[in-house]
């Protein structure tokens, strides 16, 4: 969404845009990058990945120090990295020792989450228009308003207060992002290309053979409803709920149907399928409220949870 | 029109709507879904006519698409990779019956291993099928392929379905400047299909496609679809000349990119085709006469346009984003069958297997096919193959390969026993 807004802002300030979202499986917490790249009145030929970027937004500083993100590529001196912080500059200058321009966003929310940080996406958008130091605040308003449009007005609205908010945070530091340059074809390293060889088939062939590994990923933590049996009103059919979740998830033990929360993806199949209906759903994070409530007042709540077991 | 910035997907959306398409199957797949549900929110909202019927399936999905064209109205569908392979028995079967439609393919590497970034071994798995190939580099090539594939498709010389190909995320998720034709001047360039006699009424039955057997009237049928594919090269420049002229944008089957004094030039095709075209401006910077080929139309393989475009070049680099396992790339072999035997085709062919599952190309690698290249020329012969992987990657894989090393030993006795 912050590309969107940026690359749509770039654009209504009379750049040529190209503006691009990246992410693998679709899943809560996989990672997600987006690329904008921006020129005068040229069309833009390079495409994908953005080699040396002159701005780096992090929307959530977690990301900077997983390697597999790969943020901190082809970082050049000089280049600028925005971060959504509750450390200071100083503090990751520190940790990362590299020759950039930091900017850390004070982004005036707390929340327990930080990846959570409601309108992050038009807040960073904000503040990176600011460092760009060619759209204006007028413009930034109507990028946002034709982005998030479908949204409803109130959205566009809170989403409109945040990044501008964002904007005049840094509006010291307006500008401080400078053109890059093309690589030069006269006066580049050539790539270091190697020759693969012929592999052993046992570690050349992508095939999972270590047994039992997908137990230990908890594909539960991308849930996002939760199913909750009611024991009161399952008839133990046994069968129906467990041989239809699609994630082998409710395993079944004396003919009651045991939901298992480390797997459970949150389908709700289960619900819909259940014959007397004795299966709730709700959202996770009520049904997360709930069990903390519980827990400080040490009552229990065992409906559907694996202390059925014994 | 002033442009506005669209994905590659939107731009396909949008060429089915000025299409003016009566009917869409649809299945869902990414990097696909995007267009479908494009279209499907027109519909829905009725700022399109028209019908779209979901599918249980890409097979059957095809198999609605070539009856419903069959029947003489406008079909559009898009797929990608898996889909589109779960389908090739029909592919193969609709164009058999020269059922004129036109089906966008978002390029997506195939498993195993499984993934979604793009190559373009889903769309050649579909090279011999009777289905043209118009292969695009941006998004504007997007929609204007989707009109150029419907004349094309349905032109009375030709009448075979087109296959549009864009990539997965490189074009497909990334916005563009496009300008979209009026539709009244798309309507004036591809006017409502006249299907002639493919007609279809309940009340008068027809059977087409009939088993044969005995190769005789086999092959007569298998060579006039080839005849027909044939024939689509010089239709095909027509209708992209008549497009110029109507929107002043160059759509010829062969692009050719600064390649009128150059010794070397790669020859590619899809989104990556234009990092190339960077690349030749920055070597152009640098003194050295590179240019870039690019075959829009695959299918049918424009080889005498191909050939004249070579004409005084030395070298050609030609970069391959798929492989054929045991041959190499498909675009090299292609490209030394066409040139074989004409004494003015340039001497050396370099080839490169690049960009495999969406794997980034560095502008420095350009350079350096590039070099490789010029050097092939001044000694004469062409290097082997070469895949673009470099020793960082090997490293991260190998890393890889020794956590799964790791796991696989601690937690499964059978993995022990393996060396
Ligand atoms: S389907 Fe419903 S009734 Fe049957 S075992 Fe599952 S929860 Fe109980
Ligand atoms: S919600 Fe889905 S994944 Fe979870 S137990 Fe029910 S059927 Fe299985």
């Amino acid at each position: 969404m912050a590309s969107r807004v940026l690359g749509t802002a770039l654009f209504r300030s009379g750049f040529t845009v190209q503006d691009a979202p990246k992410y693998g499986a679709e899943r809560r917490g996989a990672p997600i990058f987006s690329t904008v790249r921006a020129a005068r009145g040229t069309a833009i030929n390079e495409r994908g990945v953005i080699h040396n970027p002159d701005l780096v937004v992090v929307a959530d500083d977690t990301l900077l120090t997983v390697p597999a993100a790969g943020i901190l590529q082809g970082l050049e001196q000089g280049a600028v990295v925005l971060v959504n912080s509750r450390e200071s500059a100083e503090t990751w200058q520190h940790r990362l020792n590299l020759d950039v321009q930091l900017v850390i966003l004070p982004a005036a929310a707390e929340v327990e989450d930080r990846a959570e940080l409601p309108h992050i996406g038009a807040t960073c958008a904000g503040a990176a228009a600011s460092l760009l130091g060619v759209i204006a605040p007028d413009v930034l308003a109507a990028a946002i308003g034709e982005e998030l449009a479908g949204l409803g007005e109130l959205v566009v609205e809170q989403n409109r207060r945040n990044a501008l908010a964002a904007y005049r945070a840094v509006q010291d530091k307006k500008g401080l992002v400078r053109e890059g340059k093309a690589v030069a074809a006269g006066d580049y390293t050539p790539p270091a290309w190697v020759e693969l060889s012929v592999d052993d088939v046992g570690i050349a062939a992508p095939d999972v053979r270590a047994v039992a590994n997908s137990v230990q990923v908890r594909t539960g933590l991308w849930r996002t409803l939760r199913p909750t049996i009611d024991y009161d009103h399952c008839v133990n059919c046994w069968w129906v709920c467990s041989s239809l979740c699609p994630d082998s998830a409710i395993r079944v033990e004396n003919n009651t149907p045991i939901i298992d929360y480390d797997h459970c993806k949150g389908c709700m199949i289960c619900v819909g399928v259940c014959p007397p209906h004795a299966i709730q759903g709700e959202p996770e994070y009520l049904a997360q409220q709930r069990e903390a409530q519980s827990a400080d007042t040490g009552a229990g709540d065992n409906n559907g949870t694996d202390t059925a077991d014994g | 029109m002033e442009p506005i910035l669209l994905t590659g997907n939107a731009a396909a959306a949008w060429g089915a709507r000025l299409a003016g398409v009566d009917y869409v199957p649809a299945f869902p797949i990414t990097p696909q879904t995007e267009i479908i549900e494009t279209l499907g929110a027109w519909l829905d909202s009725g700022a399109m006519p028209g019908r779209m019927v979901t599918l249980e399936s890409e097979h059957s999905m095809l198999t609605a698409a070539g009856a419903a064209a069959a029947t003489g109205v406008r079909v559009f569908s898009a797929t990608s990779s898996q889909g589109l392979l779960h389908a090739m028995e029909m592919l193969y079967t609709v164009a058999g019956w020269r059922a004129p439609f036109v089906l966008v393919n978002v390029s997506r590497g195939l498993s195993a291993p499984i993934t979604l970034e793009a190559d373009h071994n889903d769309v050649l798995a579909a090279r011999d099928s009777g289905f043209l190939q118009i292969h695009c580099t941006d998004c504007q090539e997007v929609v204007d392929s989707v009109l150029l594939a419907y004349r094309l498709a349905e032109d009375t010389a030709v009448r075979l379905p087109v296959m549009v190909n864009l990539d997965g995320f490189y074009l497909s998720f990334t916005r563009e400047p496009v300008r979209l034709p009026d539709l009244a001047a798309a309507r004036e360039f591809l006017p409502p299909f006249d299907p002639g006699s493919m007609r279809f009424a309940a009340s008068a039955p027809q059977s087409q496609a009939v088993a044969v057997l005995g190769g005789s009237p086999y092959s007569y049928f298998r060579y006039e679809t080839h005849l027909a594919a044939r024939n689509a090269i010089s239709v095909y420049q027509r209708i992209a000349a008549e497009f110029e002229s109507r929107f002043g944008r160059e759509r010829g089957a062969v692009e050719a990119y600064r390649c009128d004094d150059a010794d070397i030039v790669f020859f590619m095709i899809g989104s990556f085709a234009s990092k190339a075209r960077e690349a030749v401006d920055r070597l152009r910077e640098a003194g050295r006469r590179v240019g870039l080929l690019r075959p829009r139309l695959l299918r049918p393989y424009p080889a005498e346009i191909i050939a004249s475009a070579l004409l005084g070049v030395r070298g050609v680099a030609v970069v391959d984003q798929n492989i054929s396992m045991g041959q190499g790339g498909v675009l090299h072999t292609e490209l030394a069958a066409a040139l074989y035997g004409r004494g003015s085709a340039p001497a050396i062919l370099t080839s490169f297997i690049g960009g495999l599952g969406g794997r980034e190309i560095a502008p420095q690698e350009f350079f350096e096919m590039a070099e490789v290249t010029f050097r092939a020329v001044d000694e004469g012969r062409s290097p082997p193959p070469r895949l673009l992987y470099t020793e960082t990657e090997l490293r991260e894989l190998r890393k890889l390969q020794s956590v799964a090393l790791a796991e696989r030993e601690q937690t499964s006795p059978a993995g022990r026993a393996t060396p």
